[in-house]
């Protein structure tokens, strides 16, 4: 040990210098990053005196009412012209919000249509603003400013999204904020479309903008403006769409302002803080109606988009009394080199989702619902991922993470006497979709995608069968949109679109909704490529509720070789219009046909060569040999099923002709197969003897916490482990290069290598 | 006073045990989870999720990779019911998936009337809108 390490009792700083130490260091910030107090934390902000002396002038629950009502519909007005105005196709099918902010920045009231995660996030980048520029004499916060936002790490779900963000004055007194926020696409990452799959760091994830002024008197400065237009493949859409949503958030200051005349400014405070502090409340008493119980489950990731690997989403509920912890540590850590991981925020977002869309859909929507509900990470996690980390695909992880939480709440809900929505299994929770991007038949650089995302298959629930493709667990009021008019702007076609895939199912008491395929092809442009970002090519990742099953998996079929639009034109009896007979019969000679996992990095495509896939079920409810035998055969006569696996998997037994139903046959068929289960299942003590095993199989890339010991997460084989709470880094190999040392490999055990020199 | 837990298993607060809603057996004791009362089948995914484009020929079949995923299946030892499944990585111990604070619960439903049939939630009803 040498002496300058020997411990000494330094002079303990007078509060004076530390005051002084403290302007120092605030003075000479090198860098406003993303703030941790600002970032961790999900609660309502303290009342503040300006909120008491409103709520004291006035707190008239029928005015309150009022009021709120008011500010909604004005949310819903700017909801209602940024769908119908903003250039992003996004915009177009409701992957918009708007909302309204105390002067705080909590969100206290959004639109009743749209993506709510998105504005769930926006309070962060508000407090931002609110932290550091209001009171910095370069920036400030001033009457016709407006802020722009999208970078993930301060507060949002991914840099895809763009948030507006405008200060509302009276008298000139800061009384609230106004945002709206829209899935935009593209943003000049590495791919086109927003969200790169194909990203390695954050510096491959495009535009990456912290909260910043960009309207100053209500104008957008042409200079910014033009910056933020060269740094992105769609300049036209980025400006169209600031525009939009600047105007949106004037609409809503208008009808704020209104209330200023009706009721004063005090009103419209005393309305925002106490519908939060009513939400919060009521949430915290709906809780307690839960009973006290723990409650565990998994989701599985199979993949990080660019290999396939085994990622756990770890989550343990508990509810105790009027708390209710959702407990996301063993999740797999962090990936170094891959763009799957979320930042915690996101992850809260999408939790809240589970509650204000699913659970308690009668609640007013706004930060308050899931203000009172706690989180538990690891941090450098995928659920609670580092500045460091690309999270471009964020969605990977924030739709598994809400799929536990959907799962596990279930659990709780079924005793519960008081309810607001049925008991429901999960979702489907991928968004199987084709983004796309290129030049179009009209010459214009585009990227995005197809609406297909939000056709979600819905889970079954206590008494009905999911709803087929309804509606994308982040927005359940959004819309799939018209593909023929998505066609007269992109230069491929859907050829098959919105036909069921058969036998791609969710069994149970009650089927989960089923999913349908999609089968594009480029035609009118040598520069046109997809891309597909989804998990659940070889393992489900969902879990089914009460002995229903989950859905199956979703693989990326493409044909190559072949130009089907020469097929169509020439012979087209040889086009089919399912992947199971394209795949199956392989129609097209000298075709190849290859399947693949859902991450596709961004691929240009031939003319007519064809990428099929399948959006996916939502899981099933109940024990399958329970389901009514007529639903069965109508799930046949619809075309979701076919005989045989209907026959084999519900024990149903029919006519195949005619489809009536034995009933007699089908009560013995299904006796027999209670006894055959009886027969073949093994007392739990003796089956965990053989199943379980102390570590991860070897066969398999895992990554997170085995059994239930969180305090160690594998990365990648039973030998390489972290501690939870001591974070190191996680890379993945270059998947070519995987395959590369392969080939090498075997040649190398041929003896073909030429001698090559190493 | 027995609690209704999920579709298949209700709570008796007065034994503290785990029972069967279909055929009333006794399953275990509620202190600890109920599957260890079940009996377990390893199932190949592939029984239940069929391969759709030939696994001869292909490596994605919208079958799951049985090597990856399999389907552990718990059945009531009385009455053969499935009670609940677990997509579950090969070797990876059964989750203890519920477990009750029995105290709490019981202090909860003292104040509540016994339910037989569960409380099934609302419908979702066309909205009857704004009219004039
Ligand atoms: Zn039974």
């Amino acid at each position: 040990m040498n002496e300058i390490a020997t411990p000494v009792r330094a002079k303990m700083p007078s509060a004076e210098e530390l005051a002084l130490i403290e302007k120092f260091l605030s003075d000479t910030t090198l860098f406003l990053g993303p703030d941790p107090e600002i970032m961790q934390n999900h609660d309502l902000m303290p009342r503040t005196e300006a909120e008491d002396e409103a709520i004291r002038k006035m707190s008239d629950a029928h005015s309150i009412a009022k009021i709120r009502d008011r500010i909604q519909a004005g949310c819903d007005e700017g909801y209602e012209m940024v769908e119908q105005m903003g250039a992003a196709p996004g915009a177009k099918w409701g992957d918009v919000i708007t909302g309204v902010y105390s002067a705080s920045g909590d969100l206290a009231i959004a639109s009743a249509g749209g993506v709510l995660l998105f504005s769930a996030l926006v309070h962060h980048p508000i407090k931002f603003i609110i932290k550091n520029w209001m009171n910095d004499p370069t920036v400030g916060v001033r009457e016709g400013d407006g802020f722009i936002h999208n970078d993930s790490r301060y507060g949002n779900v991914h840099n895809t999204d763009q948030s507006m963000i405008l200060p509302i004055f009276h008298e000139g007194k800061l009384v609230c904020w106004v945002a709206s926020t829209v899935h935009e696409g593209e943003n000049g990452a590495i791919e086109p479309g927003g969200m790169p799959s194909m990203a390695e760091s954050p510096s491959d994830e495009g535009l990456k903008m912290c909260p910043f002024k960009v309207v100053e008197n209500y104008e957008i400065k042409r200079d910014i403006l033009t910056f933020l237009q060269n740094s992105v493949r769609e300049p036209k859409l980025q400006y169209e769409d600031m525009k939009v949503k600047l105007f949106a958030c004037l609409r809503i200051k208008q009808r704020i302002e209104e209330t200023f005349r009706t009721d004063g400014p005090d009103a419209l405070v005393s309305t925002l803080r106490l519908t939060m502090e009513n939400v919060r409340a009521e949430v915290k008493r709906r809780i307690s109606e839960w009973p006290d119980m723990t409650v565990s489950t998994y989701i599985i990731q199979d993949s990080t988009l660019r290999e396939n690997c085994v990622v756990k989403v770890n989550c343990k509920l508990t509810k105790t009394g009027d708390r209710l912890i959702f407990d996301f540590r063993g999740s797999a850590p962090e990936f170094t080199n891959r763009p799957t991981n979320t930042i915690v925020a996101g992850l809260k977002g999408m939790l809240s989702q589970v509650f204000l869309c699913y659970v308690w859909p009668d609640l007013p929507r706004g930060q308050a619902a899931f203000a009172p509900i706690e989180v538990i990470t690891d941090p450098h996690s995928i659920m609670n991922c580092s500045y460091d980390a690309p999270n471009s695909q964020s969605l990977m992880s924030i739709f598994t993470g809400f799929t536990a939480g959907q799962h596990a709440v279930a659990k709780f809900l079924y005793s519960c006497p008081e309810k607001y929505t049925k008991v429901h299994a999960p979702t489907f929770n991928m968004i199987n979709t084709f983004i796309w991007g290129g030049v179009s038949q009209h010459g214009e650089t585009l990227g995005n995608l197809c609406a297909d995302l939000n056709g979600m298959g819905a889970g079954a629930t206590v008494d009905r069968d999911g709803e087929h493709a309804l509606a994308p667990i982040f927005a359940t009021m959004a819309d799939i949109g018209e593909q023929e008019l998505n066609e007269e702007d992109v230069p491929f076609l859907q050829l098959v679109s919105k036909k069921m895939t058969r036998d791609a199912i969710a069994p149970g008491k009650y089927r989960g909704g089923q999913g349908y395929t999609m089968i594009v092809a480029t035609k009118d442009s040598e520069q046109w490529g997809f891309m597909t970002t989804c998990q659940g090519a070889k393992i489900p990742p969902m879990q089914g509720l009460f002995g229903g099953y989950a859905c199956g998996t979703y693989p990326l079929s493409k044909v190559k070789g072949v130009d089907v639009y020469d097929v169509l034109l020439e012979t087209p009896e040889k086009f089919k219009h399912s992947i199971e007979e394209i795949m199956n019969e392989q129609p097209f000679e000298g075709a190849s046909y290859t399947t693949h996992h859902m991450g596709m990095g961004f691929e240009i495509s031939k003319r007519g060569e064809l990428f099929m896939i399948s959006q996916g079920s939502g899981a099933g409810y109940g024990d399958l040999l329970e389901r009514d035998p007529a639903g069965v055969i109508r799930d046949i006569e619809e075309g979701l099923i076919s005989q045989g696996v209907a026959e084999r998997l519900y024990k149903v037994k029919f006519d195949p002709v005619t489809l009536a139903i034995n009933h007699e046959a089908t009560a013995i068929a299904r006796d027999a197969e209670r006894k055959a289960r009886l027969a073949r299942g093994v007392p739990y003590a003796e089956f965990v003897k053989s199943w379980s095993k102390p570590t991860p199989p070897s066969h398999l890339q895992y990554f997170g916490c085995w059994g239930d010991d969180i305090d160690k997460l594998y990365m990648g084989s039973p030998n390489k482990f972290r501690a939870a709470n001591e974070p190191r880094p996680n890379y993945m190999a270059h998947p070519k290069d995987v395959r590369i040392a392969e080939l090498e490999a075997r040649l190398a055990a041929l003896g073909a290598m030429g001698g090559e020199k190493q | 006073m027995k609690v209704l837990m999920t579709e298949y298993l209700r709570i008796d607060l007065d034994s503290e045990k785990w029972e069967c809603r279909v055929c009333d057996h006794e399953i275990g004791p509620a202190n600890k989870g109920y599957k260890e009362g079940m009996l377990v089948y390893d199932r190949d995914p592939r029984e239940i999720h069929p391969p759709i484009i030939d696994p001869e020929k292909y490596r994605f079949t919208f079958s799951p990779d049985p090597e990856w995923v399999r389907i552990l299946e718990y059945y009531c030892p009385h009455c053969g019911t499935m009670v609940e499944t677990e997509y579950a990585i090969p070797g990876h111990p059964p989750l203890h998936d519920m477990q009750p604070d029995l105290p709490a619960l019981r202090a909860q439903w003292a104040k509540r009337e016994e339910i037989a049939k569960p409380v099934v939630g609302p419908e979702v009803l066309a909205d009857q809108g704004h009219s004039h």
